[in-house]
């Protein structure tokens, strides 16, 4: 690793202001930024530590959503009773990320403000229609996310926590990349107050809304339905584990797997 | 006699060496911190093939904590790193054999060859100084693949190799086969692609090197399979320091796999500098260093042919195979395409007549050597891929191919050079149906079917030679070192035994199952006995642990060197009993005069050699400590049959292995949990390799595209099932334990039964050929295709 | 700049000043001397530098040791009793043969223990999926997954 100063932030004003001032990066669970910073891709002059920061931890319902702190980690949300109660989709969803170790560090918001194209809490973000709660501003789901490791948020901007309205039905159908268990394809489908929505992410450089399925299964909530759709392969990611063709066929498989576990 | 009486023999004695792992106090060379060590980083090449026009350490030097840089132009009199085994080929000329230097000389040729070395205080410094090493590259074009790499207009990679090519080498009777060939009523064909793998044991390479000014002598700590051995190379053929004054240690060593046999540049570069700077130097390796350094296996190309007469009977083999050699030859490499894997094509099989002929070539990629089957995977795959093909072609059920050709009378002359001397292979094919319970997959296969998914089930009937090697059958096949082995048995006065074995465990268990060996034999606790290993200052020798070798080598050494020992006890006895030596009986601990009860302990004649009051000091020297060098007959010959049974979904290509059995001939065996423990984690490479793991080199730019465990798919424990393992014993009838090894079975074995599975299930979708790994995205395009045509 | 930490490894308390790019597996291995906790990887995913923090298993080559200030690290050296007796989970693993080389063994004991904590009378395909984090190149998991079954059992779980 580069060398770097290191500050422990008390209050979300704190973590904002050294962003800001510093230019350094907002260190949640380190599981993605640590990694990049050993092998040298990553060089922030300055890391803000936010685990001690009481205001971005907590999972409540409020009304209809969910609200889940920033810093809350993938294992806590996999057996929130709270989260298995309202958004089971969710719950499992957090259960699939990574690996147990890395379930017990990770964080909501280090996944979302990273914007890795092949995690999952971005299409749970997308699918469900989140809104995903900064110091500055709430921000809308289709609003977040911009790009491969891109994302709305300013420089100094830091997720404190995100809004998840409660989905009539909702699920997530993940097809693992056999060597990273990231998500080669992974469809996350629900039908929300606004209608049915499904977002894609593993396939393309970011998570997206995929329009033909949500339109099929606007129609008709059924597997079928969803499996007779057909992706187009432009656009979609090419690589040594998958084609785009691939992509674009497991794309409504995995929707279609998802609608059969939604119940 | 001796070795195989009963007590702890055959039995699952619990290992010794687990309490150190498992409570943290394992001492391998990354956890060695000798005082005031400074640390060695590598710079490596960014270029799979590049002229190095210049390069300029000056900034490097100064930067912070940097003790010293070191690059190929300040090696002097270094030689390079040997290749051991010399191959002729067909023309009668010796391979080439271009300069495999320690730090490039002039030349880059693979993406991670070793560039300069930098020695620092800190890991960090010694990296931070490497990046301001400046080289001035200018970049060649690269070829990664070995059969490109022949064709003409290739880029040329060695001065001394035209054409890129190492050898071409051929084994058999060409005119027999082609005769018929020309006259069977079928041929089956096929063309294989033997995948490219990498080792990965998961601890990384590692190496501390100390001299010591004192006596002008150097201490090697290294993550290594056969200390003796990288000991020999180092000294006499590279750095040209005398033998005697190097010590080389392997302590203990996370998995080697066949990638921890080799001298490295790395670890000799240490040794060298390690005087110059007069301070130990450190160095562990990364793990995407490893990737692009450490020796990979596999990598071949084949056509094959098996002809049959019209009642399935194999009347001949043909085999062409190109076989990667990578950018240098590392120590072994040479004979893993050749020696250890034309001579396997009969198989289990009468096959009268086979050829093959195999060329090697040098491409922008790291060096290719042994790993775990050396060449027995790959003639594994081929005879096995081909046998069922035959089957499927001339519509003979696939055990019934196999019984029509099996190998029933022993000692079998194979027409490639070896001789089997004993086996069952109705016995192990007939248990792995029984264990596989083949009578009930057609109601599996039908079940899966009405679940949409596709079932299928494969056979894999393997051999291998193993026990390397007789030295001068070696030898007169090129060998450039002898393949014995040394086994030291001290008896220690209170009757406590140490042995030193030349052998190396790495997790092969030697230290329980070496003390069960002797144990037995002199009727002492497994708790007395101690197994020393991979010291070159404690061990008189040992060529080292590879080849599935250290139970039919090692193991008898050891027992060459007990009887010595029972031979001067009985002698010790003779004279305490007052009796003649030739009625002296060892048995369970005791030697007795026949026929008497007058007896003495083995410990009575421990203490009584090391305090001669009463002893025949005239005839007999004191002490009781012997040492053998054991050079077997003959290599040693497992074999079994392994079923794998294989459930598909066309929807995704995803091919979960829903059973596996493997049925194996070890010979004798010493300790059954550790046998089984070696067959699991052969099993779950061999699987890993069909369904999971590839090297892939960018063909363009040489780049390693699978640079990490983020791209290369290592087998978890979810991707392998619980497996169905057991065994049939035809002891080996040429060492006294009758044993025959079992290291590498399973990995030998298991890629051509899961892809016989995956071929088998497949073919309702069309799918007539598939290479491996039958990844998902593989299978799915294999099934989109076969819909097309 | 050194930064301070303080934390308990083993139960003994610990504060030392770091560079803040000190690893948690190189401050437990380099400067506490306990290198039972191994490096496998550079992607975080061998897991063979599991340990417990707070009494969950976490990558020690993925967290900075400043992220576990104040916190309660458990070593693979921190489980046998004093006197030696291995704890329940080590002694399945030696009891099964879940060990081969023994570089992946301490990760997969920690993470095991915390796979048996969280989740109780756990079937063989669970334990499988919780292994997804530990790579083993030696054993083919076999016995590393009767280990597991049994080391529950003896802890009552």
């Amino acid at each position: 690793m580069y060398p770097f100063e290191l500050t422990r932030a008390k209050t979300v004003a704190e973590a904002a202001s050294a962003l800001g001032t510093t230019g350094g990066k907002a260190l949640a669970g380190g599981q993605s930024l640590i990694g990049a910073m050993k092998l040298r891709l990553a060089q922030p002059g300055t890391l803000i530590d936010l685990s001690g920061i009481p205001e971005l931890k907590g999972i409540k319902k409020e009304g209809d959503a969910v609200v889940i702190g920033a810093m809350t980690r993938h294992a806590e949300v996999a057996s929130s009773a709270v989260v298995k109660g309202a958004i089971p989709a969710l719950a499992a969803l957090a259960q699939g990320i990574g690996d147990r170790q890395v379930r017990n560090m990770g964080t909501l918001g280090g996944s979302l403000a990273n914007n890795d194209p092949a995690a999952c809490y971005p299409a749970a973000v997308l699918g469900l229609g989140a809104t995903v709660i900064t110091n500055k501003r709430r921000i809308a789901a289709d609003d977040f996310f911009k790009g491969m490791y891109e994302t709305a948020l300013a420089a100094d901007e830091i997720i404190t926590a995100v809004s998840f309205p409660v989905p009539r039905k909702a699920a997530y159908a993940k097809f693992a990349n056999p060597a990273s268990r990231f998500a080669l394809v992974g469809v996350f489908v629900a039908q929300t107050g606004s209608g049915v929505r499904v977002a894609v992410t593993g396939a393309a450089s970011s998570v997206f809304r995929a329009k033909a399925l949500e339109e099929a299964l606007g129609r008709s909530f059924t597997a079928e339905a969803a499996k007779a759709v057909k992706v187009p392969a432009t656009g979609l990611n090419a690589d040594l584990h998958a084609s785009p063709e691939y992509r674009a066929h497991l794309i409504p498989v995995m929707a279609a797997r998802a609608v059969a576990a939604a119940g | 006699m001796g070795a195989t009486e009963q007590g702890v023999i055959g039995q699952s004695i619990r290992r010794k060496e687990d309490y150190r792992f498992l409570t943290g106090a394992g001492q391998y060379t990354a956890d060695v911190y000798p005082q005031h060590h400074s640390h060695a980083y590598f710079l490596r090449s960014p270029h799979a093939h590049a002229k190095i026009r210049h390069i300029d350490t000056t900034k490097a030097k100064a930067a912070p904590g940097v003790l010293a840089v070191f690059t190929g132009a300040d090696l002097t009199g270094v030689n390079g790193l040997p290749c051991g085994w010399l191959i002729t080929g067909t023309d009668g000329k010796p391979m080439n054999e271009p300069p495999h230097p320690v730090l490039a000389q002039g030349k880059v040729r693979y993406v991670g060859d070793h560039v300069a070395l930098v020695v620092a205080e800190t890991p960090n410094q010694a990296k931070d100084a490497a990046e301001l090493i400046d080289v001035d590259y200018e970049v060649l074009p690269a070829v990664v693949n070995c059969v490109e790499a022949l064709k003409p207009g290739a880029p040329q990679i060695h001065d001394g190799a035209p054409g890129n090519k190492c050898y071409t080498w051929a084994l058999g009777d060409k005119a027999a086969v082609d005769a018929a060939f020309a006259s069977a009523a079928q041929v089956s064909k096929l063309d294989i692609v033997n995948n490219r793998l990498i080792p990965n044991a998961i601890e990384p390479r590692a190496a501390v090197a100390t001299y010591n000014r004192a006596d002008d002598s150097y201490e090697l700590y290294v993550a290594n399979q056969n200390p003796h051995v990288e000991r020999l190379l180092m000294t006499a053929f590279v750095l040209s320091l005398p033998e005697h004054k190097v010590r080389v240690i392997a302590p203990d060593v996370g998995g080697g796999f066949g990638s921890k046999i080799y001298l490295y540049a790395e670890e000799t570069a240490m040794v060298w500098a390690s005087k110059r700077v007069n301070r130990p130097i450190k160095w562990v390796a990364e793990r995407s260093e490893s990737f692009v350094s450490d020796a990979h296996g596999r990598d071949h190309v084949t056509h094959a042919e098996l002809a049959l007469d019209k009642s399935g009977k194999f009347l001949a083999m043909r085999v062409h195979t190109t076989a990667n050699m990578g950018a240098y030859l590392s120590t072994f490499a040479s004979c893993i395409p050749t020696i250890l894997y034309a001579t396997l094509l009969a198989g289990q099989y009468t096959t009268p007549a086979i050829y093959a002929e195999v060329t090697a070539s040098f491409t922008n990629t790291a060096p290719v050597d042994a790993y775990r089957g050396a060449g027995r995977p790959e003639a594994t795959y081929v005879v096995e891929r081909l046998v069922h093909q035959a089957a499927v072609d001339t519509g003979i059920a696939q055990d019934e191919i196999r019984r029509r050709n099996f190998i029933r009378s022993f000692p079998y002359q194979t027409p490639v050079a070896l001789t089997y001397d004993t086996g069952n292979y109705d016995a192990t094919l007939d248990e792995a149906m029984k264990m596989a319970d083949v009578a009930g997959f057609a109601t599996r296969k039908a079940e899966a079917a009405t679940r949409g998914t596709l079932r299928g089930i494969g056979y894999a009937s393997y051999i291998e030679a193993c026990g390397l090697a007789p030295s001068n059958i070696a030898g007169a096949l090129g060998a450039r070192a002898g393949l014995f082995e040394a086994g030291e048995v001290r008896v220690h006065p209170t009757g406590s035994i140490t042995v030193f074995t030349g052998s190396h465990s790495h997790g092969q268990g030697h230290e329980t199952t070496f003390a069960q060996i002797v144990a037995a034999r002199l009727g002492v606790p497994v708790e007395n006995v101690d197994v020393v290993h991979g010291d070159t200052g404690r061990v008189p020798f040992g060529m080292g642990t590879y080849g599935s070798r250290s139970l039919a080598v090692g193991g008898t050494a050891i027992v060459k060197a007990l009887d010595k020992i029972v031979a001067k006890g009985k002698k010790i006895a003779a004279h305490l009993l007052e009796a003649a030596e030739a009625d002296i009986e060892f048995k369970d601990g005791k030697f007795t005069v026949a026929g008497t009860d007058r007896s003495k302990t083995f410990g009575e004649i421990a203490l009584t050699a090391y305090v001669p009051h009463n002893y025949p000091l005239d005839k007999l020297e004191p002490g009781l400590d012997e040492t053998a060098f054991y050079d077997p007959t003959n290599f040693t010959y497992p074999a079994g049959t392994h079923i794998c049974e294989v459930e598909i979904d066309p929807d995704t290509g995803v091919v979960q292995v829903a059973n596996f059995v493997a049925c194996d001939d070890f010979g004798n065996i010493i300790n059954p949990m550790i046998v089984e423990g070696q067959v699991h984690g052969g099993l779950t490479q061999g699987i890993g390799q069909a369904l999971l793991e590839r090297c892939v080199y960018d063909p363009e730019s040489g780049q390693l595209l699978t640079g990490s465990y983020m791209d290369y798919a290592m087998p978890r424990a979810d991707d392998v099932p619980s497996f169905k393992v057991g065994t049939k014993v035809t002891p080996c009838t040429h060492n006294p334990l009758g044993a025959k090894g079992c290291g590498e079975a399973g990995a030998i074995g298991a890629p051509a039964a899961v892809m016989n599975a995956v071929h088998d299930a497949l073919a309702a979708a069309g799918v007539k050929y598939l290479d491996m790994p039958a990844s998902p995205h593989r299978v799915w395009q294999a099934i989109q295709s076969a819909k097309k045509s | 700049m050194a930064i301070s930490v303080s934390l308990t490894v083993n139960g003994k308390p610990v504060t030392a000043d770091i560079d803040p790019r000190t690893l948690l597996v190189e401050f437990l291995r380099t400067h506490l001397g306990l290198t039972g906790t191994h490096v496998g990887c550079d992607t975080g995913q061998c897991g063979a530098c599991t340990v417990h923090v707070d009494g969950q298993a976490i990558k020690s080559c993925t967290i900075l040791a400043v992220q576990a200030q104040d916190a309660a690290v458990t070593t693979i050296e921190g489980l046998a009793a004093a006197d030696g007796t291995m704890h329940p989970m080590q002694a399945a693993f030696k009891e099964c043969h879940g060990l081969q080389c023994g570089f992946c063994t301490p990760g997969m004991v920690m993470s095991a223990i915390d796979l048996v904590e969280r989740h109780p009378k756990a079937s063989e395909q669970t334990i499988r999926d919780e292994l997804e984090g530990n790579l083993c190149r030696c054993t083919g998991y076999h016995n590393i997954v009767k280990a597991v079954q049994q080391g529950a059992a003896a802890m009552g779980k």
